[in-house]
């Protein structure tokens, strides 16, 4: 199978993203890249849980005094839910189906926007309500480190689905831009599952004190 | 067919090499620039060896002599033998497995080149305020407190380099999995394949410990951040922990390939198979896997306890086990076999006791207890320096005797090589035996001026002596290499003879098509089982067809470039300089803004059409 040929849903592959030799390289070296990236945020994680709460006096903000379940909730259910957009987005092109696959990642892109404007809302309540900052104390630059490079991989990922829907809006599927698809939607399930860790180990391990 | 095999301008070759995707120009682009950095860092050997020959010497100041020593070590670690595994790498991986190129020849480029720019700014330190000093471990009590940019080039500059490797060791683990030919199966490939493909998993799981080691400290000394600053909560070891995990695969990454080079030198010139070929392979995976459950025996004398310090030091002696087995199938290989000893198997052969009396020290300092006597003493400059000079140095110079025919189609002289190999090895024992003994006496290590009357003099002085002898045998080296490509004799594909991995069935240099019909693989060894059936050449998997090729680019370069603008930019910017914050940003959109064209332009590569390739039948000039 070729690069630039055309499709009809009937001839569309099963795997589109690994119809091509290009297309199987770049399946398994974003795995890699992924595991790298677990060893990236791993190291983060413990430096998050060597420095929590190592504030330089008392008058320094604690876990407990800062994080407000209801909202990371929320943040939390938009980038769930945003991952399984995602899968719907990815079952529409595995069938041949590019507007609907634009729709999902639409709103893929909507609710990530939404999880990344509470996030931006959180951090700016966190500076200004208890002067909890990067440079406040070590406590606060490992959470932003953490919390942070997460975040920074977010807006990453948005800028990078929507550079893909852009480019491809006007000539639909084939088999060279299958693969950047689906690694994009790789990429962004990766995301979720950091920040279900940060969930747990920053919010919930943190309301408990 | 001449548009494959046209003579070419200065500027139309430079322009060649500044957007290659090739795997064998990116090679030699590793080869050239891993060797001016290895000859870099042996000068500042040169100069801690000068100062340390008598005592009390002044020859150069205090502060200077640890800028030199904390370049010397970060350079040769990070930009001579880093890069310079990645040469042998690209050069002969490939080749190895029958592929055409790598997996991401792309991502080869970029890789070679976000190297370069790190390295050249690491460099600039010496011209813009003076160099690091805090060691090339870098430890954060001492680096947060440097004062002036050396820590920063530091930072940056292994950040930008650290991308590009592990970058590549993505690519070559995609590679080796995805780009074998028809009937390489795993126990098929050649060791230094398998030595390639354990050493890029290594890469992948440990650089990125360093990359957030590095972050960390950047965002302590340019951001404000508070990580390692103990007033506000922030704790120094958290620096030891990641730049030892990262650390300790590093020398595994640096030494499998080295065993690996010799597992091809030894086989080749015994005439005889690989003794034990798939217990080489278990051995490899296992120091592979061993080598990430060490890192704590960096840190015996910091205080983690005896629980941990006796944990470690077991995981470390296990190390032993299977290095064991490695020197042992490279003993009973060479053991009737018909041995020549070329210039490359006698580094091979130097190199068995050479390393084993490293690893015999690193046995001894692995032993918890006595490493409170040797750490932070000459004993430890010793052992490292065995098992880095008498292990990787020693593969590396074998190696680039054994495959410049390869990668450049001449044979370097092989009596001057000889020449230059008895001095570097009498050298590197001269220099380094002796210190095993200065730092048993007690001499410290990275001090600038021992006293006289401490019984430290002689051995000091016999210790720069041997730093002479390798100078002069790296100098006879480059004089070996420049007189070789002069003169310009070409050689045939397999100039050693006795070629047994198919990357000596096909021209030296191969075309940049590399095969021009993938080859069947028949068994281990494949093109020596094809020469004791009596044939010439690979038997073919395909019939002559057209070949697709990747497209030159100059992205990888400009990505790379952009990391190099935006690091001036975080530098300079906490000096309160008004231009620092612009320039950071526009590097950075620079890099962005090429990753987006990277993304948004198709790049579909091009054919060579079967009828080219039939009239291309000396297609080595290509």
């Amino acid at each position: 199978m070729h690069a630039e040929e055309k499709f009809t849903p009937k001839t569309w592959p099963a795997s589109p993203e690994k119809a091509t030799l290009e297309g199987k390289n770049k399946f398994m070296g974003f795995w890699f890249f992924l595991g790298g990236e677990t060893v990236l945020f791993g190291s983060l994680f413990a430096t998050y849980l060597a420095l929590k709460n190592k504030v330089p006096s008392d008058s320094h903000a604690l876990t407990t005094d800062i994080f407000d379940l209801p909202l990371s909730f929320v943040a939390t259910m938009l980038l769930l839910t945003s991952s399984l957009t995602s899968v719907y987005a990815m079952y529409h092109m595995k069938n041949y189906n590019f507007q609907r696959m634009q729709a999902w990642l639409l709103i893929t892109v909507l609710l990530g926007a939404g999880f990344l404007g509470l996030e931006i809302y959180e951090f700016n309540h966190y500076v200004h309500e208890y002067g909890h900052t990067f440079t406040s104390s070590a406590f606060g630059s490992a959470f932003y480190a953490l919390v942070g490079f997460h975040g920074g991989h977010v807006a990453f990922g948005l800028l990078w689905i929507i550079s893909l829907m852009l480019r491809n809006a006007k000539r639909g599927l084939n088999l060279y831009n299958a693969p950047k698809f689906y690694l994009a939607s790789l990429y962004w399930h990766f995301i979720d599952v950091v920040w279900v860790f940060i969930f747990t180990v920053v919010y919930l391990m943190g309301m408990v004190g | 067919m001449s548009s494959l095999a046209q003579k070419k301008g200065f500027g139309a070759t430079v322009w060649d090499y500044l957007t290659t995707v090739d795997h064998k120009k990116i090679a030699i682009l590793y080869l050239m620039s891993g060797g001016f950095f290895f000859l870099l860092g042996g000068l500042e050997a040169l100069i801690i060896r000068i100062q340390l020959a008598v005592p009390n010497s002044d020859f150069i100041s205090a502060g200077l002599y640890n800028e030199v020593l904390t370049m010397h070590g970060t350079t040769m670690i990070f930009l001579a033998a880093m890069p310079l595994i990645f040469a042998f790498m690209n050069a002969v991986v490939p080749l190895q497995i029958g592929a055409r190129d790598v997996a991401f020849p792309f991502v080869n480029s970029l890789g070679f080149w976000l190297f370069f720019f790190g390295g050249v700014f690491l460099n600039l330190s010496w011209f813009m305020g003076g160099a690091p000093d805090a060691g090339w471990t870098s430890y954060a009590s001492l680096s947060i407190a440097s004062e002036g940019h050396g820590i920063d080039f530091y930072v940056l500059g292994l950040q930008i380099a650290g991308a590009g490797t592990l970058i590549g060791g993505i690519n070559f683990l995609v590679t080796i999995i995805n780009m074998r030919a028809p009937g390489m199966t795993y126990m098929r490939m050649p060791l230094f394949t398998w030595t390639a493909f354990v050493t890029s998993a290594l890469i992948l799981f440990a650089f990125p410990a360093l990359t957030v080691g590095l972050f960390l400290m950047m965002f302590d000394r340019m951001f404000g951040s508070n990580f390692f600053d103990v007033a506000n909560g922030g704790n120094t070891i958290i620096w030891e922990h990641f730049f030892w995990i990262f650390g300790h695969p590093e020398v595994y990454i640096l030494v499998l390939p080295a065993f690996g080079i010799f597992s091809e030198i030894i086989p080749h010139f015994s005439r005889k198979r690989l003794f034990g070929y798939s217990s080489m392979v278990f051995a490899t995976v296992l120091i592979g896997f061993l080598g990430f459950m060490v890192w704590a025996h960096h840190m015996f004398t910091v205080g983690l306890g005896p629980i941990a310090n006796a944990i470690f030091a077991v995981a470390t002696m296990a190390i032993a086990v299977p290095t064991g087995i490695k020197i042992f199938n490279w003993l009973l290989t060479m053991w009737g076999g018909s041995m020549k000893f070329t210039t490359p198997m006698l580094y091979a052969v130097a190199f068995i006791p050479s390393f084993v009396a490293g690893g015999v020290t690193g046995i001894m300092l692995a032993s918890a207890a006595a490493d409170y006597q040797f750490h932070d003493t000459y004993f430890v400059v010793a052992h490292f320096h065995y098992v880095i000079v008498g292990g990787v140095v020693f593969a590396l110079l074998a190696g680039t005797h054994y495959y410049w025919p390869k990668m450049f189609g001449t044979m370097l002289n092989d009596f001057l090589g000889k020449i230059s190999f008895w001095l570097f090895f009498i050298g590197f024992h001269l220099t380094f035996f002796i210190q095993h003994f200065l730092g048993l006496m007690g001499m410290p290590r990275r001090i600038w001026k021992f006293l006289p009357g401490q019984g430290f003099e002689t051995g000091n002085l016999v210790s720069s002596i041997g730093a002479g002898f390798m100078g002069a045998a790296v100098i006879i080296l480059v004089f070996n290499i420049i007189m070789t490509q002069v003169k310009g004799v070409k050689v045939g594909n397999d100039p050693w003879g006795d070629g047994r991995t198919i990357e000596w069935a096909i021209p030296s240099p191969p075309p940049f098509y590399n095969f021009k019909q993938t080859p069947l693989i028949r068994g281990l060894d494949a093109y020596w089982l094809e020469k004791m059936e009596g044939k010439n050449g690979l038997t073919p998997a395909e019939p002559i067809g057209d070949i697709h090729m990747p497209n030159n680019s100059i992205l990888p370069l400009v990505i790379s470039f952009g990391l190099f603008v935006a690091a001036f930019g975080a530098m300079y910017r906490p000096d309160g300089e008004a231009w620092a914050l612009p320039v950071l940003v526009i590097g950075l959109l620079i890099t962005l803004g090429s990753m987006f064209l990277r993304s948004v332009i198709d790049d579909h590569g091009y054919h060579i059409h079967k009828e080219d390739l039939m009239d291309d039948d000396k297609g080595g000039k290509a």
